[in-house]
């Protein structure tokens, strides 16, 4: 499904990804964890097709597609879905417009039929109910005035609109409560399929207690410096970057 | 009709040429438009057409708009054209008084008028003044020839206009709406004059909509003076949609009385230049005036909103929002002066101008003037120029909106504040739907009129 190879990322002449390669099949969940300033950020950016970051090397393939050529709203449209660590406030702009906005702009790309206004509040209706969102919510402009944790609740609420083949979620469990937390998880763990995939940002080995992942992978220092299997995450939680800083100092 | 022919200095030819029509200006005009004419002329002769020197008109530069040869049209030209006919309202729950103003003439045979509430006067300025000079006591009394050359310009020319006279506690529940259009054989000078009086408790909406005909030369020079009484209110909604290669510059006068409230909301989409002078003087306790303004520009359009509120009693509300999206290589300009004089405590002065740059080319100038003279007040003020914040545009994109369709909801994002004022329904559908268009790149008129108006 996708495939980053050798993949060189800078900034403003910074290198902050340095020969990236990971490899998600249909059906797999991957975790990324590292300290932070490792570049897991810039990486879930790039993949969604951010500009500001400049590709020097390697290449990425999604769906047998060259990712890298296309533009942001195209990537969305073929499924690629990034939940964002920062959301961004839109004053203005409605949430329920927005949404149906970009719930119909992938319709059209798949070739099917938009849905109207009444078709759409239904659609609505039923995945709000899922993620518990509060309706108050989408009476708003985009995120504007939401709180953190509303924000990220937000993000997996669109995610639920778009059913996403890739999703991939940045810190998305950072500032979620308890409840909202398993809320959340559910919620991923719900829109699974054996055809979809998601890779999971995250700080915390507790998301990982809800949504199991099949590999977990840490990036430090813009290189992927270990991946392993779910215990590798418990083994970070127990034991810090240290070790892995160490490691790699090694190397 | 006679044609400016001299080439001496700007201001200068124009005294000349007024000096030479006198004659024909003076026929037939009420005398209180007489009366002004002698002081107006020598107003306008110590300050001249304004270079950019001017402190007021520092970011406008009137010169070249009064550089060609214009015509001027001194009497009334009685039309076999039934403008009822040719214009058709196409919004469908618009429902207004509909009147015409030809080339600043009060159109005689506007229709509806009739259906007015009783004591609702509505007509020509010239009539009502020889008829009922009663009912101007304050005319001239607000636009003083002496601080603005473009008023004493006005007061020279003036001979027409619509006059509206609101008597106490009438409530017009339909808006009235006054279509000003400019249509001529000639590239043409246009001067108007207004006048409204809003008596106590009387309440009213007006909409207006510039509209050319043509694409003939026009530069339009209007006066409006704006009396709102005690406890009364008025809705003011400016729509500007001349060709761009017109001019024009509006300078409305509203003195307020005790509780009374006045919005005014300009809404510019095209014209060539276009500058709004807009003078609040809030003379009774209580009283609230709200000022709002969008422009979308493009190409070398220039739109200069030039404000000020002056807060003469205590206990005032005022505020203004004004917001421009400039494209290209177009300019614009926001002075918005707030002036809280002595003993006007309690004052609530408020006022933000923000700006979307889409080019690097487009330019946009801003000044806040603040003169606070009571010591118990709340004034604030902001401006902001940018673009579009581009992160807000990737995480639409990333949602799969596409590019334009991101920009577009972005700009729309931005005058929402302004249009959500509107409080005609109706209205606020349409201007909406103008705005959309015209961010989008096409025409946002009809066929003929530009607001709500075809053929
Ligand atoms: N726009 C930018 N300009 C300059 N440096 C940047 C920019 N964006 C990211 N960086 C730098 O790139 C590095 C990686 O940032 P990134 O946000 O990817 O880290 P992260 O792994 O997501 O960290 P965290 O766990 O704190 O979210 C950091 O050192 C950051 O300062
Ligand atoms: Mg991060």
């Amino acid at each position: 499904m996708l495939s980053i190879k050798d993949l060189y990322v800078s900034i403003d002449g910074n290198e902050i990804l340095k020969g990236i390669n990971l490899e998600v099949k249909p059906g797999e969940i991957h975790a990324i964890m590292g300290p932070n300033g490792s570049g897991k950020s810039t990486l879930a950016n790039v993949l969604a097709g951010k500009e500001e970051f400049e590709v020097t090397q390697g290449e990425v393939t999604y769906m047998g597609e060259d990712l890298l050529e296309m533009a942001p709203e195209d990537r969305a449209t073929s499924g690629l879905f990034l939940s964002f660590q920062y959301p961004v406030e839109i004053p203005g702009v409605p949430m329920v417009n927005f949404l149906k906005t970009a719930v119909n702009q992938h319709r059209i790309a798949r070739g099917e039929k938009e849905l109207t206004a009444g078709e759409f509040l239904k659609l609505m209706r039923e995945k709000k109910e899922m993620i518990d969102m509060d309706t108050q919510l989408t009476n708003r402009s985009v995120n504007e005035g939401f709180s953190g944790g509303e924000k990220k609740k937000n993000e997996i609420f669109q995610m639920a609109l778009l059913e996403p083949k890739l999703a991939i979620l940045d810190e998305t469990d950072s500032g979620l409560d308890i409840d909202a937390l398993k809320t959340v998880a559910h919620g991923v763990n719900a829109l699974k399929t054996p055809n979809n995939a998601t890779i999971i940002i995250t700080h915390y080995q507790r998301l990982l207690d809800y949504i199991i992942p099949d590999h977990v992978h840490v990036l430090y220092k813009g290189r992927m410096v270990k991946s392993g299997g779910r215990e590798l995450a418990l083994e970070l939680e127990e034991k810090g970057y240290d070790w892995v800083k160490q490691e790699n100092a090694l190397q | 009709m006679s044609v400016i022919t001299e080439k001496a200095d700007l201001s200068l030819k124009y005294a000349a040429h007024y000096n030479e029509v006198k004659e024909s200006l003076r026929e037939g005009s009420p005398q209180i438009m007489n009366d002004l004419r002698g002081t107006a002329l020598q107003d306008f002769i110590r300050q001249g057409i304004p270079t950019r020197k001017v402190e007021n008109y520092k970011y406008t530069n009137l010169q070249p708009s009064f550089t060609p040869e214009y015509e001027f049209i001194h009497q009334r030209i009685t039309t076999e054209v039934d403008l009822n006919a040719i214009f058709r309202c196409d919004v469908p729950q618009l429902d207004t008084h509909l009147a015409f103003v030809s080339n600043g003439w009060f159109y005689e045979n506007n229709r509806q008028l009739s259906e007015l509430p009783e004591g609702v006067l509505l007509g020509s300025l010239e009539k009502m003044a020889t008829e009922q000079p009663g009912l101007l006591a304050k005319f001239a009394t607000l636009a003083s020839t002496a601080d603005d050359p473009m008023v004493a310009l006005n007061a020279l020319y003036a001979k027409d206009g619509y006059f509206l006279y609101v008597p106490r506690n009438a409530r017009v529940e339909k808006p009235i709406q006054l279509i000003n259009l400019l249509q001529s054989e000639n590239d043409t000078f246009v001067t108007q004059r207004n006048f409204i009086h809003i008596e106590e408790g009387a309440h009213v909406k007006l909409i207006l909509c510039d509209h050319t005909m043509n694409l003939n030369k026009y530069l339009s020079n209007s006066v409006t003076e704006i009396f709102v009484g005690q406890n009364a209110s008025l809705e003011y909604y400016a729509l500007q949609n001349h060709h761009n290669n017109s001019a024009s510059i509006n300078s409305v006068f509203i003195h307020q009385e005790r509780d009374s409230t006045a919005n005014t909301l300009y809404s510019t989409l095209h014209g060539g230049l276009i500058r709004n002078n807009l003078k609040f003087i809030l003379d009774g306790e209580n009283a609230e005036a709200n000022l709002y303004g969008m422009a979308f520009i493009d190409r070398q359009q220039h739109v200069d909103n030039f404000t000020q509120v002056i807060h003469a009693k205590p206990h005032c509300q005022s505020n203004q929002i004004y917001k421009n999206v400039l494209d290209d290589e177009s300019t614009g300009a926001f002075s918005g002066r707030i002036h809280v004089v002595r003993d006007a405590q309690k004052t609530n002065a408020f006022q933000r101008n923000n700006n979307l740059l889409l080019t690097d080319k487009a330019l946009m100038q801003t000044k806040p003037q603040l003169i606070i003279d009571a010591d118990d007040v709340k004034c604030s003020h902001g401006a902001t120029i940018g673009q579009i914040d581009e992160d807000a545009l990737f995480y639409l994109r990333a949602r799969g909106i596409e590019e334009k369709m991101a920009r577009l909801m972005m700009m729309n994002a931005f005058t929402h504040e302004v249009i959500q004022q509107v409080k005609v329904e109706p209205l606020r559908d349409r201007i909406d739907e103008l705005v959309d268009k015209r961010l989008r790149g096409e025409m946002a008129r009809c066929h003929d009129c530009a607001y709500n108006c075809e053929s």
